[in-house]
C-alpha cells in the first residue's frame, strides 16, 4: 500500500486551528480506492472539520490534501464538487423548500454545461440537457427509494427519506469520493442495517469510494475496511476493526483511563 | 342548545374596544374629514361612512366567524354587543372633544370631525345615534352568518363592487362621456357619484352573477384541469391571445389620463420584476434599488438630450440599449464587493450604495456632466416612423414591450438551470457552493438581471418625463419596489403586477390618499404580514413554505394515496 496510485485521497500533515484552538493536528490520512473507511473519535475531536476541509469550505493552515494525486487544498468547495467529491450533512441541509427532483438537479451541478441564454432563447441544445437531467433525475430518485415523491417539498419528506435524498443528491454529483457524515443518525437499528447495506451497494455497484464519520459503533464495525480514530484532532490509531476494538488508546479515549485499564484486566487474565 | 351564558363577553369586550380605538385613530388623523364629503352612492353613503364603520364591521365580522353556525341568536348578540362596545370609545372621544380643545395636540379634530361622529346632535344624543349606528352595524354583520353559505359570497361581492365602482366614480364618469356623451352619463352618475338606482341595479346583477358562477359545480381552472391536454393548449393560446389584444386596445379604453397612471404602474412593474429576481428568486435583500433606475434614467438623458449636457445625440433608440447596458454594469460592480455579504450587511451595504448614487446625481463633482440639483431637460420623446411618441397612450406599447420582455425572461429564467441555481442559493448558500454551484457568477448574475431591468425602467422613465433631477431617486423608491414584491408575493411574477396596481395605481387614483400614502403602506404591510405573509398572489413555492400545515398535509396524502396505486 506504498504506492500512491493506491490512494484516492491523501493527506499529509493536515492542520487546521480556531484561533488557539487546534481542531485538526498534523493529520495523516489516505483512503484507498474503492474502499470504506471510518473516522471515529469522540465530540469535537476534529472529524467535521477534517471533511469541511477536504470539501474546500476550510482552508487549511498546513499540510496538503490530494485527490487522484493533485492537490485540492485552496480550492473552492465548487471547484471541488467539479472533481466528484462530494458530502453529506451531520444534521441534514437539503434545500428545503425545493421538490425532491430539484434537490436532485442541484446536486446534478458538475454534470450541467449549459447557459442562462440557451433558457431565454428556448435553444434545442438547452432544452435536450434540461430534459436529460430530469431523466436522470427520476432515475436516481427511483434508486434512493423515493419513486413518486419528487414533487414534494424536501422539508415535508419523513426523516428517513431526507437522509437518502441528501445521499441521493450527492450521488447526482456521479460522486468518485463520497463524504457521508453520521448517515445513520437518528436512525433505529434496522434502519442503520438498512442504510449499511444501502452504503455498501453505492461501493459495490458504483465503484464509489466512501468515507464516513459515524458513531455508531455496530455500523463502523460492520461496514468499514479501515477506521481511523481522532482525538483533539490527533490520530490516535488507525486499523481493521478489529485491531481498533482492541486497541487500548481508542478505549482510553472513548471511557477514560481508568476503563481502559479496568478493561485490560480480564482480558489479559484469559 | 347554546344560551347567552356562553357569551365570550371578555373577547367581546376587547375586539369592541379595538375597533373603537381604530375608528378614533382613523378619525383623529384626518382620513375620517377627508373622505366625508365623497359620496360613492349618491344621497346613499359616503367614504367617510364607510371608513367609519368598516372596523366595526370587520371585528364583529371575526369575532362572529368562530360561533359555530346554526346558534342564531348568540351570534346576533355577540355582534350587537362588538358593535355598542366599539362605539364606546367614539363616544368617549367625542365628549372629550366637547370639554377640551383638542386641536391644540391634534389639529385634524376639526367641528367637521366631530359633526361627522356625533350626527350634529350634540355630545349626548350623538353619542347615543353612535351606539345605535354602530350596535346595527354589528348586528348586520352577524346576520350575515345566518345567510345560507351560498348567498354569502354573492351578497358580500355585490356590496364590495358596487361601492368600488362608486368610489371611482369621477374617473369612470369622465371616461363614459367620452365614449357616450354626457346624457348618457348623467343617467348613471350624480355629480361624483353613482346613481342610487343605478347603484341598486348593479348590485343585483354583481349578486345574481356571482350566484350563479357559486352554484357552477366545478371551477374555472377545474374545468381546464379535467379537458384533454390538446384542448387545454388550445385553451390556454386563447386566452392568451385574448389577453394581447386586451393590452394592445387598453390605452383605447383609458384615456389619457389613465394611460399616464398605467405607464407608471408599468414602470414599476419593470422595476418589480427586476428585484423580484434578486430578492425574490436568490434572495439577495437589495435595498439600493434605485441606484440601477438612477443609473438607467441618467443614461438615457446624457445620451438623448438636445441641452447642454448631451452627449452623442442618440435617439431613444440607439440610447436604450446602451442604458440597459449602463445599468447592468453597475449591477455587476455592486455585485463584487457584496459577494461575501448576507442578509442584513448585504440589506445596509446596498442601502448605501442607493444613496451614493443620489448624492452622486447631487453633487458638484458630477454637475458638469449631469446637471446637479438642475437635473437634465430637454429628453426627447421616443421616435417611431418620423412621429414622436407624445401622448400616453402612444407611449403605453414601449413600456408593455418592456414589461412583455421582462416577464418572459423572467419566467424562463425561473424555469431554468440558473433559476434552480439562484434558488438553491436562496436556501442554503454554504450547500449550493458544496454542490458545485459558482456563487460569484450566479450572484453576479441575478444582480446584473435586477439592475438590466431596473435600468430599462429608469430609460423609460427619463424619455416619459422629458426631465430628470436627482430628487426623483430617492429610496423611497426602493422601498415601494420591494413593498409592491412583498404585497403581490415573493418570486411571484403575476404577484408583482398586482402588487404594483395596489401601490402605484390606487393611491394615483385617490387623489385623497396623498398625505397617508406611506402610512396606508405601513398598515397594508402589518396587515399582509399577519394575515397573508405569502402575498396576494403567491408563487407556489412561497404558498408552500408558509403554509406547509393544511395545505400540505393534504397534498401529501393525496400524493402518498396515489403511490399505493
Amino acid at each position: 500500500m506504498t504506492d500512491s496510485q493506491d490512494f484516492i485521497l491523501q493527506s499529509k500533515g493536515v492542520t487546521k486551528r480556531f484561533g488557539g484552538l487546534v481542531a485538526v493536528n498534523e493529520f495523516d490520512f489516505n483512503v484507498p480506492r474503492n474502499s470504506i473507511v471510518s473516522i471515529i473519535g469522540p465530540n469535537g475531536a476534529g472529524k467535521t472539520t477534517y471533511f469541511n476541509c477536504v470539501t474546500g469550505f476550510y482552508g487549511i493552515d498546513e499540510g496538503m490534501i490530494e485527490f487522484e494525486g493533485e492537490q485540492i487544498d485552496g480550492l473552492s468547495p465548487d471547484r471541488i464538487a467539479h472533481r466528484h467529491v462530494t458530502r453529506t450533512y451531520q444534521n441534514i441541509r437539503l434545500f428545503a423548500n425545493m421538490t425532491a427532483i430539484e434537490n436532485l438537479l442541484v446536486g446534478m451541478e458538475p454534470e450541467l454545461h449549459t447557459h442562462w441564454y440557451g433558457a431565454v432563447l428556448g435553444m434545442p441544445g438547452t432544452r435536450a440537457e434540461e430534459k436529460q437531467a430530469l431523466d436522470e433525475a427520476r432515475e436516481l430518485l427511483h434508486f434512493i427509494g423515493l419513486a413518486g415523491k419528487g414533487d414534494l417539498l424536501a422539508k415535508n419528506l419523513p426523516y428517513g427519506d431526507q437522509r437518502r435524498l441528501e445521499i441521493g443528491r450527492a450521488l447526482a454529483n456521479k460522486p468518485r469520493l463520497l463524504l457521508l457524515d453520521e448517515p445513520t443518525a437518528g436512525m433505529n437499528p434496522n434502519e442503520s442495517a438498512e442504510a449499511m447495506h444501502f452504503i455498501r451497494r453505492l461501493r459495490d455497484e458504483l465503484g464509489i469510494t466512501i468515507l464516513l464519520i459515524e458513531h455508531d459503533m455496530r455500523v463502523v464495525m460492520g461496514i468499514s475496511e479501515r477506521v481511523t480514530v481522532l482525538d483533539y484532532g490527533i490520530k490516535i490509531a488507525e486499523g481493521s476493526p478489529n485491531e481498533i476494538q482492541k486497541n487500548t488508546k481508542v478505549i482510553e479515549a472513548y471511557l477514560g483511563r481508568g476503563a481502559a485499564t479496568g478493561l485490560q484486566t480480564p482480558a489479559g487474565g484469559q | 342548545m347554546a344560551t347567552l351564558r356562553d357569551l365570550d363577553l371578555r373577547k367581546i369586550l376587547r375586539m369592541g374596544l379595538i375597533a373603537g380605538a381604530i375608528t378614533v385613530i382613523v378619525g383623529a388623523i384626518g382620513l375620517l374629514e377627508l373622505f366625508g364629503e365623497r359620496a360613492l352612492v349618491a344621497d346613499v353613503i359616503t367614504m367617510g361612512q364607510v371608513i367609519l364603520y368598516t372596523p366595526v364591521l370587520l371585528i364583529a365580522y371575526m369575532t362572529a366567524k368562530d360561533i359555530p353556525s346554526g346558534q342564531t341568536a348568540l351570534s346576533l348578540v355577540t355582534g350587537l354587543l362588538t358593535g355598542v362596545v366599539s362605539s364606546f370609545p367614539v363616544a368617549g372621544f367625542i365628549f372629550l372633544a366637547s370639554a377640551v380643545n383638542l386641536r391644540q395636540f391634534l389639529p385634524n379634530v376639526s367641528p367637521t370631525l366631530i359633526s361627522l361622529l356625533d350626527f350634529n346632535a350634540g355630545p349626548v344624543i350623538g353619542s347615543l345615534i353612535q351606539v345605535a349606528a354602530m350596535g346595527t352595524v354589528g348586528l348586520i354583520t352577524a346576520g350575515f352568518f345566518i345567510l345560507p353559505e351560498k348567498h354569502r359570497k354573492p351578497l358580500f361581492n355585490a356590496i364590495l363592487w358596487t361601492l368600488v365602482i362608486g368610489l371611482f366614480s369621477e374617473i369612470l364618469s369622465i371616461r363614459l362621456r367620452d365614449f357616450f356623451g354626457v346624457a348618457f352619463t348623467r343617467l348613471i352618475f350624480t355629480g361624483k357619484a353613482l346613481n342610487p338606482l343605478v347603484a341598486g341595479i348593479l348590485f343585483i346583477l354583481i349578486d345574481g352573477i356571482t350566484y350563479r358562477m357559486g352554484r357552477q359545480k366545478q371551477t374555472l381552472s377545474e374545468r381546464i384541469a379535467a379537458m384533454p391536454p390538446r384542448q387545454q393548449k388550445r385553451y390556454r393560446l386563447a386566452s392568451m391571445i385574448g389577453i394581447f389584444v386586451f393590452l394592445l386596445i387598453l390605452p383605447l379604453l383609458l384615456g389619457t389620463y389613465l394611460s399616464e397612471v398605467i405607464n407608471n404602474i408599468g414602470i414599476y412593474v419593470l422595476m418589480g420584476l427586476g428585484l423580484n429576481i434578486v430578492v425574490g428568486f436568490a434572495g439577495l435583500l437589495d435595498l439600493g434599488y434605485v441606484a440601477f433606475f438612477a443609473i438607467g434614467a441618467y443614461s438615457m438623458a446624457i445620451l438623448t438630450t438636445g441641452g447642454s449636457l448631451g452627449i452623442g445625440n442618440l435617439t431613444f433608440w440607439t440610447a436604450l440599449p446602451f442604458s440597459v447596458l449602463m445599468a447592468a454594469t453597475a449591477g455587476l460592480i455592486l455585485g463584487v464587493p457584496v459577494l461575501r455579504m448576507r442578509g442584513d450587511y448585504l440589506a445596509i451595504v446596498t442601502l448605501g450604495f442607493g444613496e451614493i448614487i443620489r448624492i452622486l446625481a447631487l453633487s458638484d463633482l458630477l454637475k458638469p456632466y449631469i446637471g446637479g440639483a438642475q437635473g437634465v431637460l430637454q429628453i426627447p420623446k421616443p421616435p417611431f416612423f418620423g412621429t414622436a411618441l407624445i401622448q400616453p397612450g402612444q407611449f403605453y406599447y414601449i413600456v408593455l414591450a418592456g414589461c412583455l420582455l421582462a416577464w418572459f425572461v423572467s419566467s424562463r429564467l425561473s424555469d431554468s438551470r440558473l433559476g434552480r441555481q439562484w434558488m438553491a442559493l436562496r436556501e442554503d448558500e454554504d450547500v449550493a457552493e458544496a454542490m458545485g454551484i459558482k456563487l460569484v457568477a450566479t450572484k453576479l448574475l441575478a444582480f446584473g438581471f435586477g439592475a438590466a431591468f431596473s435600468g430599462l425602467a429608469g430609460a423609460l422613465f427619463a424619455s416619459k418625463l422629458t426631465s430628470i433631477f436627482p430628487h426623483s431617486f430617492k429610496l423611497e423608491i426602493s422601498i415601494n419596489v420591494l413593498s409592491l414584491i412583498i404585497i403581490g408575493g415573493m418570486g411571484s411574477l403575476p404577484g408583482v403586477v398586482v402588487g404594483a396596481f395596489i401601490l402605484v395605481g390606487l393611491p394615483e387614483l385617490l387623489r385623497e390618499f396623498a398625505e397617508f400614502r406611506l402610512l396606508m403602506y405601513g398598515a397594508l404591510l402589518v396587515v399582509m404580514m399577519l394575515a397573508k405573509p405569502e402575498g396576494f398572489i403567491p408563487s407556489a413555492i412561497r404558498r408552500r413554505e408558509l403554509h406547509a400545515d393544511k395545505e400540505i398535509e393534504g397534498e401529501i396524502q393525496s400524493k402518498v394515496a396515489g403511490l399505493g396505486e
